[in-house]
């Protein structure tokens, strides 16, 4: 039987983190009242005009450098008609043939090795509004918040094979974006979207299938659930002895497949034609310059780094260095640990990474670029110095932290007001040790009888008479020395 | 003088007036509403009385406070009803836009407003701006006051026969192929196409965005001069107005034209009514009186203008006008689905806009864009180099506005490209963008007046006023 191989190329759109949209001054948040933030230009009104937002031109430059494109010196933007109700102009201000970048590429970090996806284009242009179908009234409701809210679209070529490096793609292109500040890629609120183009051919055919364009993948499951029928669809075409059609399908994930929306046949012409309310725009080299000082240090770079300089796994890596906010934190946080308690930058980082993961990241809010934490990153770094100070132990540290959090309190401060400085006068540890022997002969007999796993019940009780404040090498030196005593 | 005296005597003439004391605002307004209210030429779609007497009241209000009274302080003007003014019905004169009434000023009527003009009324309109003749507006049609027989031109026909006939001293209407110089020449009043970008377009109903330029009309030069002076400068809401320096435009008008060279289209003469021809080579021979020197220019690539911009002005118009689809303003028709509703509430369009759009879309189609579209701006970009070579021996090209005097109603009825051609003379400045003055040269056929049109290089608006104050004398 003929062996098949996908062929697919993904058309990301990814909303630019500005405050205001494109072509006006309203507000892009999400989530505000319906048709709250609208004004006559993003509502398409008579005589109403675009004046393009530089700062979402300036991110949109940005992403092609961090994306390796070549940003154009002259570009300009395009109407696409149609007529849609959710479309206030009946046109989409977008770019057809002076995209803001062209080329670049990503490459793909696979279990089985890298693959490079090039990248065609990535344009600018305005999102359209949102639709909703009222069921009781039957309806259509249009919110034009979101309308006029600024887009890149990152086109890729046709380099992906399989709907895991589909999702992989997407998943390094989502990091990329929220690493370089463009876009904060949240899926749930619509910043980033996906279309894609898929055909099949027998496995090592050179020439490209027949292709289907799938609409409405707006999850990273749902693009690897919507590819993977799309590809078995086309090959029980195939293997059936039709032939593909080229189309439009929409993915139902409630049904888990997907539907014709439209054939080739119908396919509109968008009669794009230069926006004459726009001139063109002129980047000169300083102002490109400027872009691409701002690419920051993207994601595979940091967490190789983080591996290598500060001491951790690929894992804590990966989890540390999945937001930029939470990975600027870990690292200010051994930094300062590495400084304040004169360790080797490799030993706070792993220090840190653990404590992290272990204390604070259940705490941490991550939303679009920003991110909160229960304590400093300062504040962190000297609780952990108290510990390598030898000041408390690891498991008061552990106690310090949500007191810190929840009173706003520097861990040298709770550790003063509460009493919790570790105890490690050999005089008082040894009463504390004579003590608990004194009070479980039995477990002492059991012990001396060369049952040594009871020691660690030596330990809990000595800690725990000493309210966890002992130092727990010289309780462990003590009992030794008292329990080798006959 | 009497309110009556002021009004007739001019924008610049009430202006002072209300400055000085002489006049009171009020009285301006009430004496321009008496005359709107007369309209006998259809020339008004809209008259805002409560509005005006408020601002008539406010401009009396901000004097006593001792505020500087603005250049237009209680001058009653109307706006053609393709601009923006806020709380006050706009149509354009479609039936897409009819009952809509905008929530924000357009910027040019904002400026008059600060200035202190008071807006009495909207003046009718061919639909959208798409006419010569002001017959294709939805609610009938404007006569020309010289004679209720013919048309005022158009597409400000109701601009310009507002001026004419008296009920405000000026008015502002819209040019985007000559809508503002045509019915200027038909109507016997000075009418201004600026440079493209000089006036902000936000607010003005958009027909073909690369070409509309909104312009004033006034019965002299100085007082269409003082109107470009309030209207003009950049607006950050535009992103195609210019940041060149607004000059002194109303002093222009008195600087004269002894060493002005004036490029002569021989050709647009030999075309135009002998009548009308005569009237225009009277008019350069009171600038060779005053100083000015005559050289013949010819604009080779004039004759492709008429198909480049019957091509570029409807592609642009039918997607402008694609928001005009009842869904967000204006009427919407009902129908059982989405694509049925946008048909019958677009069938509401008039003959001649359906036209327009239909060849724009034509015009835009993949596969014949470059054909069509990208053939008629190679024709616009040869225009304007005509134009630089013309001013590398002038300083401005005159010649006659329209090739006739106005003609009756109903004369081009069903011959579309017979009213196209009442476009020919102004088309060529609208493609490349240059200022162009229509100034009245006289009676010619019929007794009705002919009209000389001036053309200089972009942003030169001062020689305009400086030739045309001297064209045409008050």
């Amino acid at each position: 039987m003929t062996r098949f191989e996908a062929v697919i190329g993904l058309e990301v759109h990814a909303q630019l983190s500005t405050r205001t949209k494109l072509f006006c001054g309203c507000s892009t948040a999400y989530g505000a009242a319906p048709n709250t933030q609208v004004c006559p230009t993003c509502l398409g009104l008579p005589g109403a005009l675009p004046a393009p937002n530089a700062a979402a031109i300036a991110l949109a430059a940005r992403a092609g450098f961090a994306l390796g494109c070549t940003v154009a010196r002259q570009t300009r933007f395009d109407r696409k008609s149609y007529f849609y109700p959710d479309l206030p102009k009946g046109y989409q201000i977008s770019q057809l043939a002076l995209p803001l970048n062209e080329g670049g590429g990503l490459t793909v970090q696979l279990p089985e090795g890298e693959r490079r996806v090039r990248l065609t284009r990535i344009h600018v242009e305005e999102d359209a509004a949102k639709s909703a179908h009222d069921a009781a009234s039957g309806a259509t409701l249009v919110d034009f918040n979101r309308a006029g809210v600024p887009l890149v679209e990152i086109v890729s070529e046709p380099d992906l094979r399989s709907p895991d490096e589909a999702e992989a793609y997407l998943r390094q292109l989502r990091d990329v974006l929220l690493f370089a500040g463009v876009s904060d890629g949240n899926l749930e609120e619509g910043s980033f979207r996906c279309d894609a183009n898929v055909s099949i051919r027998p496995l090592g055919s050179e020439t490209l299938g027949t292709r289907v364009e799938l609409k409405n993948i707006n999850s990273f499951r749902f693009v690897r659930d919507a590819l993977a029928y799309e590809i078995r669809r086309q090959e029980a075409v195939v293997r059936g002895g039709g032939e593909v059609v080229r189309e439009t399908r929409s993915w139902n994930p409630e049904r888990g497949e997907s539907a014709s929306m439209r054939g080739k046949e119908d396919a509109e012409d968008y009669r794009y034609f230069p926006d004459p309310d726009l001139p063109p725009l002129a980047l000169d080299d300083a102002w490109l310059a400027a872009r691409e000082a701002e690419v920051p240090e993207l994601p595979t770079a940091l967490r190789a780094r983080f591996a290598r300089d500060l001491g951790m796994t690929a894992e804590d890596a990966r989890v540390l260095g999945a937001h930029p906010a939470l990975a600027r934190y870990v690292e200010d946080a051994a930094r300062t640990l590495a400084a304040e308690a004169d360790l080797p930058l490799g030993a706070a980082g792993k220090k840190m990474a653990n404590v992290v993961q272990a204390e604070l990241l259940r705490d941490v809010t991550l939303h679009g670029h920003e991110a909160s934490f229960p304590v400093s990153a300062a504040a962190l770094a000297a609780l952990l110095a108290l510990v390598e100070a030898g000041t408390i132990n690891g498991k008061i540290a552990k106690a310090v932290l949500p007191v810190m959090r929840d009173e706003g309190l520097t861990a040298a401060a709770v550790v003063a007001r509460d009493g919790l400085a570790q105890v490690s006068d050999t005089g008082a540890i040894d009463a504390l040790v004579a003590e608990v022997v004194a009070a479980h002969p039995a477990q002492v007999a059991q012990y001396r009888s060369g049952k040594r796993a009871v020691f660690g019940f030596f330990m809990g009780q000595v800690m725990k008479r000493s309210q966890g404040k002992a130092n727990p090498g010289a309780v462990k030196e003590a009992l030794t020395a008292q329990l080798a005593q006959e | 003088m009497s309110a009556e005296r002021l009004l007739a005597a001019g924008v610049a003439a009430a202006a002072e007036a209300v400055r000085e004391g002489r006049v009171s605002a009020r009285e301006l307004v009430e004496v321009a509403l008496a005359r709107c209210g007369e309209d006998a030429h259809g020339a008004l779609l809209h008259v805002d009385a409560e509005g005006a007497r408020a601002a008539a009241d406010a401009v009396a209000a901000a004097r006593r406070a001792g505020g500087a009274p603005g250049a237009l302080a209680g001058v009653p003007l109307a706006i053609k009803d393709n601009l923006c003014t806020r709380g006050v019905p706009t149509t354009a004169a479609t039936r897409l836009l009819e009952g809509w009434v905008p929530p924000y000023d357009a910027t040019v009527v904002a400026r008059l407003r600060e200035a202190g003009a008071v807006i009495v009324a909207k003046a009718n309109l061919d639909e959208l701006a798409m006419g010569s003749s002001s017959e294709t507006s939805a609610f009938g049609p404007v006569r020309n006051p010289l004679d209720p027989s013919r048309v005022p031109g158009g597409s400000s026909g109701g601009s310009a026969a507002a001026v004419a006939a008296g009920m405000t001293p000026g008015a502002l209407g819209s040019d985007t192929g000559g809508s503002v110089r045509q019915p200027a020449a038909f109507c016997g009043v000075v009418g201004l196409k600026p440079t493209y970008g000089r006036v902000s377009r936000r607010g003005l109903v958009a027909f073909a965005s690369s070409f509309d330029v909104v312009g004033p009309i006034a019965r002299t030069v100085r007082d269409t001069a003082r109107l470009l002076g309030v209207m003009a400068g950049p607006d950050p809401e535009d992103a195609t107005s210019a940041d060149a320096p607004v000059e002194a435009y109303e002093a222009a008008a008195e600087e004269g034209v002894s060493t002005l060279r004036v490029g002569v289209l021989r050709a647009s003469l030999d075309a135009a009514e002998p009548g009308v021809a005569a009237r225009v080579v009277e008019s350069l021979g009171r600038l060779v009186s005053a100083g000015a020197t005559l050289v013949d220019v010819d604009l080779p690539h004039a004759d492709r203008a008429l198909s480049a911009y019957y091509l570029l002005a409807p592609a642009e118009a039918s997607s402008n006008l694609a928001r005009l689809d009842g869904m967000r303003f204006g009427p919407r028709a009902s129908a059982p689905d989405l694509r049925g509703t946008h048909e019958a509430t677009r069938a509401g369009f008039g003959a001649e806009v359906k036209r327009r759009i239909l060849l724009g879309t034509y015009a835009l189609r993949a596969g014949y864009r470059d054909q069509l579209y990208g053939r008629a701006q190679r024709v616009r970009t040869r225009v304007a180099r005509d134009y630089e070579e013309a001013f590398a021996r002038c300083h401005v090209v005159a010649g006659p506005t329209a090739p006739t005097v106005a003609f009756p109603l109903g004369a081009h009825a069903g011959d579309p490209m017979a009213m196209y051609q009442a476009d020919l003379e102004t088309l060529p400045a609208s493609l490349a963008g240059l200022p162009a003055l229509s100034v009245p040269a006289g009676a010619a056929e019929d007794g009705l007046p002919a009209g000389l049109q001036l053309v200089a290089p972009a942003f030169a608006e001062r020689r305009l006023f400086a030739a045309g104050a001297v064209a045409h004398p008050t």
